[in-house]
């Protein structure tokens, strides 16, 4: 050691020099942290080494430790799938119950709620075919269900019995190319037949193209078809379109949008009205229906008078003495219309009694959505 | 080899160690901090000149011994920093290895050369400023700006000073 430092003396006094002033210099100088320089100097110099100390023993443990902990996670993971296939099984069994629970709970309030007589049943099978949309049911004839009778659900019309049998019956649904009911706008109580498509969903036809319908529009069950009670929601139009003589009014349909396992098989329907009001602004103005008999003031009380049985014979006696005061024959060519507004000489009319009904232009109005057609079956 | 300046020829020997006495090695670096310190206060122009430094580099080339040349610079320096703001170190270090690069320098070349001094001075002044800016960068962390052009003249005009000056101080060394 003599012998090195004799031989490097020079450089040895030049380090040792240097040293003194450096650990001098750090015992003064402060960092920005109030920490005197020699510990920054002193820790910048330990934290490298130690962190490598540190590094190499956490490496080593945790690769013994993963390696021994690896050993049993094969077994283990086999263990776990094998438990989350169980439980994945049973979650959707249980998911299936709770659904058909629901389901059951929902048509047996609809059931309870609705004044229609309807029994419950349950989709059993699928008929064969690619376009052909027949469902078979679990109730037939044992039941009380007979081939024309309509099948709901508490969201919509889902289709119509069309043959039944003792323990089961077959199920025409909406989407089928040969259903058909007849249906009515929510908002603009536009008159359509519903029919299917073979997808899945439904088209309005027979509807004017001059007729208005808007997308997102409710149809109901118009109820003249003899097979659906009116007020049923059937779909909501999801695409309108002219088309070359009727519009093209594509719906979906209510009834099958949450799935189709349990049905409501009408066995006696129940006429509701459409479940809306008219639009607002829109004036209906009614025609005076004839009065009772004996109002001699009454310009039908004459045709009344002589025999007319209904109010349409009453109102032909009227128009016939009317075209017979103005020397009208009904039918000729040529001769165009006689007056109407002109009272008949033999029975004098007396003032009107409202503005709505001494305005002919008035008559001519839409009748009201709440008066049923004369065309319109009733149950 | 006879043409060979006799600065370069051959290596000094021992013989040739210049002496002074202890008042002057003590004295004339002492002079030399006052005269930074003060005189600048009423000639700002001479400012420049870093005397402390001079001196270092003139006793240790004298001296010809590297430890002498560590101590000197260090004892210069520090008392250089006692007097400054700065931390107690940052002149030691750079003059102490100023004092020892000139005192191996010396082993090597003959000293008394006046261009020899002028190359000297000028090559140490641009060291010691350049080693400080190091120092105070990396050890203080301090974001001083080191201006290379400006450095050089300043070596330039130091050089031309120490000269003049290592002649005077050559009138101190003790003759046997």
């Amino acid at each position: 050691m003599d012998l090195i430092l004799n031989r490097y003396r020079n450089l040895t006094a030049l380090v040792a020099a240097i040293l003194v002033q450096l650990v001098l210099l750090a015992y003064q100088v402060k960092s920005n942290q109030e920490v005197r320089l020699i510990r920054v100097w002193a820790v910048s110099a330990v934290t490298p080494l130690a962190r490598l100390l540190e590094g190499g023993r956490s490496g080593a443990v945790t690769f013994f430790k993963d390696y021994f902990v690896l050993l049993d996670v094969r077994e283990q993971n086999k263990r776990l799938q094998t438990d989350l296939n169980r439980v994945q099984l049973e979650n959707q069994v249980l998911r299936s119950e709770l659904d058909t629970a629901e389901r059951g709970r929902a048509l047996s309030v609809f059931q309870e709620q609705s004044q229609m007589k309807t029994v419950a049943a349950r989709i059993i099978g699928n008929s064969p075919g690619s376009n052909g949309r027949v469902v078979l049911i679990d109730r037939g004839t044992g039941s009380g269900i007979q081939p024309g009778m309509a099948v709901i659900t508490p969201d919509g019309i889902v289709g119509k019995i069309v043959s039944s049998y003792p323990t089961a019956s077959n199920l025409l649904l909406v989407t089928d190319p040969t259903f058909a009911a007849g249906v009515l706008s929510q908002k603009n109580r536009v008159h359509g037949t519903l029919k299917g498509t073979g997808n899945s969903n439904a088209l309005v036809d027979y509807v004017q193209n001059e007729q208005n319908v808007e997308v997102g529009e409710w149809f109901y069950t118009a109820g003249d078809d003899r097979v659906f009670p009116k007020g049923l929601p059937a779909g909501t139009v999801t695409a309108v379109r002219p088309g070359r003589t009727v519009k093209e009014i594509f719906l979906s349909p209510s009834g099958l949008q949450n799935g189709l396992e349990d049905v409501l098989v009408i066995l006696e329907g129940d006429h509701k009205p459409i479940p809306d009001l008219p639009p607002p602004g829109q004036s209906v103005h009614l025609q005076p229906l004839p009065t009772s008999e004996g109002d001699s003031a009454d310009p039908l009380s004459a045709a009344r008078s002589s025999g007319a049985q209904t109010d349409l014979d009453r109102e032909v006696e009227h128009t016939r003495r009317i075209g017979e005061d103005q020397k009208h024959v009904f039918g000729e060519r040529g001769r165009g219309a006689p007056d109407f507004n002109k009272v008949p000489a033999a029975a004098p009319l007396a003032a009107p009694s409202s503005p709505a009904s001494a305005s002919p232009a008035s008559n001519s109005q839409a009748p009201s959505s709440s008066t049923p057609s004369s065309n319109q079956p009733r149950p | 080899m006879s043409d060979i300046p006799a600065a370069f020829s051959d290596p000094p020997r021992k013989s040739k160690v210049s002496k002074f006495k202890w008042v002057s090695i003590v004295g004339i670096p002492l002079a030399a901090i006052l005269f930074q310190v003060y005189v600048p206060r009423f000639f700002t122009y001479l400012a420049y000149l870093e005397m402390p430094l001079l001196v270092t580099v003139y006793f240790s080339l004298m001296r010809r011994s590297p430890p002498f040349g560590v101590l000197l610079g260090m004892c210069i320096g520090l008392a250089q920093d006692s007097l400054s703001n700065h931390p107690l170190g940052m002149f030691g270090i750079v003059k102490t290895l100023v004092g020892y690069f000139a005192a191996s320098v010396s082993q090597r070349f003959e000293t008394n050369n006046a261009v020899l001094r002028l190359v000297l001075a000028f090559f140490f002044f641009f060291f010691h400023q350049f080693f400080y800016w190091v120092l105070a960068r990396a050890l203080l962390g301090e974001a001083v700006s080191f201006e290379p052009l400006q450095t050089l003249v300043l070596a330039v005009l130091n050089a031309a000073v120490a000269v003049p000056l290592f002649h005077i101080l050559d009138r101190l060394k003790v003759t046997d």
